[in-house]
C-alpha cells in the first residue's frame, strides 16, 4: 500500500471454478468479502454482489461453466473490486441485443447482463462466437 | 454480513437444502436465513405450493430480512410463489427487505410487479389479517358505484 500506481493490492487474486449453483453461492461469499475488504459502503457492497450473481450465473447457464476471478484494485485515488468471468462457451452472437432488458435465450427474465452493467462502474465485455465470453467488472469506493 | 453464510460451503451434489416453513393459525410462515443456492429457492417454491394446499392457508409470509442481496433469480423466485399461491387461494406478503437491497433491485430493473411487500412480519401478519377481516358486501358496495341510483 505504499506506492500509489494504478495496480492490484494483492498479489494475486482469488479464484472459484464455477461448476454448479453452490459455486454460485461461493462466488457471492468471496465478493462480498473482498468488497468489504476494499470498503465499499453497503449499498455499492450488495450492488457489486449482486451483480456478481448474475454474471456468475450467466458462466454458468449459458457459458456452461468457468472460471471467476476476484481481486482488489487501487487506482492511485480510489480502491475497488475487480472481477473477471470467463467461460469457453458459446460466446455472444449480438452483443446489443443480448443487452436489452427483457430479452433472453434461456427461461430466465434477461436482465442479468444489462443490470448487472447498470450496478457496476466498469464493465468491459470480450466475447466470440463458438471460443467464449470474458467479462470485466469494476466497482470503485466513492 | 454475518447472517448469510453458507450451511455447507464446500458439499456439492448431496441433497438440496430446504428452507423451513412455518404455520402459524391460518398463516406459513418462511424466513430466509441462507444464501440460496437457486436450486434451494426452486425446491422452497415447490414445498410452499405444497404446503398451501395441505394446510388450507390462505397467506404466506416470507420474511427476507437476513438476505444481503436479492438477484433476479431470487426475485422472480419470489414472484412466481406469489403468483401459484395466487391461484391457490393464498396471498403472499414479502417482509423486511434491506433498503440496500430494494435500491440494488430496482436499479438491477427488477421492480418486483404483483409482489406484496411489508416492512415486518408484523406488518405482514396484519396486513393478512385486515385482508380476511373485510366482508366480502363491502367490497362489493365498494366496487360497485352506486349502479343501483341509491346515492339521489
Amino acid at each position: 500500500m505504499s506506492d500509489r500506481g494504478e495496480r492490484l493490492v494483492s498479489d494475486r487474486g482469488e479464484r472459484i471454478e464455477v461448476r454448479s449453483d453452490q459455486d454460485v453461492v461461493r462466488v457471492r461469499q468471496l465478493v462480498r468479502t473482498v468488497a468489504v475488504a476494499a470498503k465499499l459502503s453497503l449499498v455499492d457492497q450488495t450492488k457489486i454482489v449482486t451483480a456478481a450473481s448474475e454474471l456468475a450465473r450467466n458462466t454458468l447457464v449459458y457459458g456452461g461453466g468457468g472460471t471467476v476471478e476476484v481481486d482488489r484494485v487501487d487506482n492511485g485515488r480510489r480502491q475497488g473490486i475487480k472481477i473477471v468471468f470467463s467461460d469457453r462457451g458459446p460466446g455472444i452472437a449480438d452483443l446489443d441485443l443480448a443487452f436489452t432488458d427483457g430479452y433472453t435465450t434461456g427461461t430466465g427474465l434477461g436482465l442479468g447482463l444489462s443490470g448487472a452493467r447498470r450496478l457496476v462502474d466498469d464493465f468491459d465485455i470480450d466475447t466470440a462466437v463458438g471460443q467464449g465470453t470474458s467479462i470485466t467488472v469494476t466497482k470503485w469506493c466513492r | 454480513m454475518c447472517s448469510a453464510t453458507p450451511t455447507r460451503p464446500s458439499s456439492r451434489g448431496a441433497d438440496v437444502d430446504r428452507v423451513p416453513i412455518l404455520k402459524i393459525g391460518g398463516i406459513l410462515l418462511v424466513s430466509i436465513q441462507i444464501d440460496m443456492a437457486d436450486q434451494v429457492a426452486l425446491q422452497l417454491q415447490e414445498d410452499l405450493a405444497d404446503r398451501v394446499v395441505t394446510t388450507g392457508c390462505h397467506g404466506v409470509i416470507i420474511d427476507i430480512s437476513a438476505l444481503d442481496i436479492v438477484d433476479s433469480f431470487v426475485g422472480r423466485t419470489l414472484a412466481t410463489i406469489a403468483s401459484i399461491s395466487r391461484v391457490l387461494d393464498a396471498e403472499t406478503i414479502v417482509v423486511g427487505m434491506r433498503p440496500a437491497v430494494a435500491i440494488t433491485l430496482v436499479e438491477l430493473g427488477l421492480s418486483l410487479p404483483g409482489i406484496r411487500t411489508a416492512l415486518n412480519v408484523e406488518l405482514g401478519m396484519e396486513l393478512l389479517a385486515q385482508e380476511r377481516a373485510v366482508p366480502p358486501l363491502l367490497l362489493e358496495v365498494e366496487d360497485g358505484e352506486v349502479e343501483d341510483g341509491s346515492a339521489s
